[in-house]
C-alpha cells in the first residue's frame, strides 16, 4: 500500500555519434564494424608526442544541432581534458568540453497528454568516444579494440524537465529525428550511435526540492529505457517508504533481470581534474561562419510535413507519419519521383510498411526494398493485373527480400485472370454447385452474394479481379 | 592560507593520478602544492571584475583538418607498442563492472 504520491523527475544525457567520415582528431575512418584496431593511429591510441587536430565538420555538425534546438552558441569555445584511468581510454584522459561547451541554453518541444511542453537543454558539447572493451567470462583478461576511440560524439545534456517515460521517449524521438534530418547522426541505439544515460529522482508530489538522483547506464533500446525508468522509480520509492535514503550513484541497468546494480567505478566531477587541453587551439566561431551554417540547414520535419500536405495533397495525418522518419520520407519522395501516385505510395508506407516494421521489431532505416520496386508494385496493382490481396502478399515478399514485384508475379503466376471465357466457366460451375444459395439470393437474401464471389475467388486461387467476378455473377444469376 | 593542503589531500590526489608517493616525497609534494595554492590565494585578492576573461593562453585559434580519411590500416605497427596483445587486440587486466 502506498499512502504518498510520488513524482518522477528525469534529466537525460544523450551521446550521439556524429556521422563524419573520419575521427574527431585524426584521419582514421569512423566506419562501424571493421576488424579490431584497423582504424587506429598514434593519435587515437594516445601515443606520446602525437598531436590531435580538430575535424572542422564536427564543429559544423554541432552548430547545426545547436541551431535546430534553439541553443546559444559559445563563439569562443575550447576543449578540456577529463582525466581518468580506464583501458578503453588510452590517453588516460578524454578530450571533451567542460568550461565552454559549444552550445548551451536550448530547448526541444514535445507533445504530451497535457499539450506541448518544452524540455530545456542545458548544454551540448563535442568530445571523443572511447575504445571498446571485450570480456570473456572464462578468461582473466580483457581485450581492447580502439576503432571507436576518437569517433566524434556530441553529448546533449537536458535539464531535469521530464516527468515520465512517455516524455523521455518523446524527447528522444524528437532528438533522433532532428539528428537524422540534419544528417548529423544516424542515432541507432542498438549499434550504440545513440546512447542514453537516465538521471532520475523521485519526490513527493507538490514538493519543490528535488530528491537525490541516480544515473543509469547501459540502456540499449527505447523499451529498455522505459523499463529502467519504471524499475528505478519503484526502487527509490521503496527505499523512501522504508525510511531509507537514495544514494547518489551510477547504476547499470540489466534488462534481462529488469534491475539495476550500483557500479563500483565512482568519481566526482572534481575528481576528473578538468583542465584546458594545450594541444588543441581554441575555436573561434565568427558571425559569418554561424550564418553560413544557419543558411545551409536542410528542410526539417515541420516544413517537410507542410510541403507534403501542400504539394502532394497528403492528409495531415499521413504527412505527419511519413515525415516522422527521415528515411521513410526519402523513400516516399523517391517513389513518387518514379511516378507513384503520392496517396498510394503513402498508403503502402503507412499501412503495410509500418505494420511489417512493427511485426519484425525493425526501424525504417532497416527497410530493404527499393523505391523502384515499390513504384512497380503500385503500377502492377493499379493496372489490375493482381488484386489487392495478392499485392499485399507480394509486398511482404518485397519487404523481406526486395524481390522485383513484376518478376515475382510472373514467376509465381499470380496475375489475375482477365480472360472472360475462363472466368465464365468457373462462375457457371459455382452457380451450379451452389444452386440453393442462388435460390436464396433470388428470393432477396442479398448477403449471400459475397459468399458466391468468395467461392469463385477460391476456385481461381485468388487470381481474379473481384469486381469482374461480381459483374459476371450478377449477369449470370 | 585559505586552502590547507593536508597529507590526506596528497594521498587522495596521488591516488587519482595513480602515483605512488613515498613518505619523503609526500612532505615535499605537500609543501609544493601548498605554495601553489597560496599563490592562487594571492591572485584571488585581485579585483578582476573589469578584466575580460582570458579563455585561452595561446594566440592561436581555428586549427582544423577537413573531414577526410587519410590513415589506412596500421594495426601491426600500432600493436607493436602493446605490452601484450591477443587476436589483433590489446590485452589488459580484466576490467568488468
Amino acid at each position: 500500500m502506498m499512502a504518498r504520491e510520488y513524482e518522477t523527475v528525469i534529466g537525460l544525457e544523450v551521446h550521439v555519434e556524429l556521422a563524419t567520415k573520419s575521427k574527431i582528431f585524426c584521419g582514421c575512418s569512423t566506419e562501424f564494424g571493421g576488424a579490431p584496431n584497423t582504424h587506429t593511429c598514434p593519435v587515437c591510441t594516445g601515443m606520446p608526442g602525437s598531436l590531435p587536430v580538430l575535424n572542422k565538420q564536427v564543429v559544423e555538425y554541432a552548430m547545426a544541432m545547436g541551431f535546430s534546438t534553439h541553443c546559444q552558441i559559445n563563439q569562443n569555445c575550447k576543449f578540456d581534458r577529463k582525466n581518468y584511468f580506464y583501458p578503453d581510454n588510452p590517453q588516460n584522459y578524454q578530450i571533451s568540453q567542460f568550461y565552454l561547451p559549444i552550445c548551451y541554453d536550448g530547448w526541444i518541444e514535445i507533445e504530451t497528454k497535457e499539450g506541448r511542453k518544452k524540455i530545456r537543454i542545458h548544454e551540448m558539447h563535442m568530445e571523443e568516444d572511447s575504445g571498446k572493451l571485450l570480456h570473456n567470462e572464462w578468461e582473466d583478461f580483457s581485450l581492447v579494440d580502439y576503432n571507436r576511440s576518437g569517433v566524434p560524439l556530441m553529448e546533449i545534456v537536458s535539464e531535469p524537465d521530464m516527468r515520465s517515460s512517455e516524455e523521455v521517449i518523446n524527447y528522444l524521438d524528437r532528438l533522433r529525428m532532428l539528428a537524422q534530418y540534419l544528417g548529423v547522426s544516424d542515432c541507432k541505439l542498438q549499434e550504440g550511435s545513440m546512447r542514453v544515460d537516465v538521471n532520475l529522482s523521485v519526490r513527493e508530489k507538490k514538493r519543490k526540492i528535488f530528491g537525490t538522483r541516480t544515473e543509469m547506464k547501459n540502456l540499449n533500446s527505447f523499451k529498455a529505457i522505459a523499463r529502467a525508468i519504471a524499475g528505478e522509480r519503484e526502487r527509490q520509492i521503496d527505499l523512501l517508504e522504508r525510511g531509507r535514503q537514495v544514494v547518489q550513484e551510477t547504476r547499470r541497468w540489466d534488462d534481462m533481470k529488469e534491475y539495476s546494480y550500483a557500479m563500483r567505478f565512482k568519481e566526482d566531477t572534481k575528481d576528473y581534474r578538468y583542465f584546458p587541453d594545450p594541444d588543441l587551439p581554441s575555436v573561434m566561431i565568427s558571425d559569418e561562419w554561424m550564418e553560413s551554417i544557419r543558411a545551409s540547414l536542410p528542410e526539417l520535419q515541420p516544413e517537410k510535413q507542410a510541403r507534403y500536405e501542400r504539394d502532394f495533397r497528403l492528409p495531415t495525418y499521413d504527412a505527419a507519419i511519413i515525415t516522422a522518419s527521415k528515411h521513410l520520407a526519402d523513400l516516399f519522395e523517391q517513389t513518387v519521383a518514379l511516378g507513384g501516385n503520392p496517396k498510394k505510395v503513402s498508403n503502402w508506407l503507412m499501412v503495410e510498411t509500418l505494420r511489417l516494421l512493427k511485426k519484425h521489431g525493425e526501424e525504417p532505416e532497416q527497410i530493404r526494398f527499393s523505391p523502384e520496386h515499390l513504384a512497380k508494385l503500385i503500377t502492377v496493382a493499379e493496372q489490375g493485373s493482381v488484386n489487392n490481396r495478392i499485392a499485399k502478399e507480394v509486398f511482404e515478399k518485397m519487404y523481406e527480400e526486395d524481390v522485383d514485384p513484376e518478376v515475382y508475379v510472373k514467376e509465381h503466376e499470380l496475375t489475375s485472370v482477365h480472360d472472360a471465357s475462363v472466368l465464365k466457366e468457373v462462375v457457371k460451375q459455382v452457380l451450379e454447385n451452389n444452386f440453393k444459395v442462388v435460390e436464396e439470393y433470388r428470393n432477396g437474401k442479398a448477403k449471400v452474394f459475397c459468399f458466391l464471389v468468395g467461392q469463385v475467388m477460391k476456385e481461381m486461387q485468388g487470381k481474379a479481379n473481384p469486381t469482374m467476378v461480381g459483374e459476371l455473377l450478377r449477369k449470370m444469376i | 592560507m585559505v586552502n590547507k593542503i593536508t597529507d590526506e589531500i596528497i594521498d587522495y590526489v596521488g591516488n587519482l593520478a595513480k602515483l605512488k608517493i613515498s613518505d619523503d616525497e609526500k612532505e615535499q609534494t605537500r609543501k609544493d602544492m601548498q605554495t601553489i595554492m597560496d599563490y592562487i590565494d594571492i591572485l584571488n585578492e585581485l579585483d578582476t571584475r573589469k578584466v575580460e576573461p582570458m579563455f585561452y593562453i595561446f594566440p592561436v585559434h581555428n586549427v582544423f583538418r577537413e573531414d577526410v580519411i587519410t590513415n589506412g590500416d596500421d594495426k601491426a605497427h600500432m600493436l607493436a607498442n602493446a605490452p601484450k596483445q591477443k587476436d589483433g587486440q590489446y590485452q589488459v587486466p580484466k576490467t568488468v563492472e
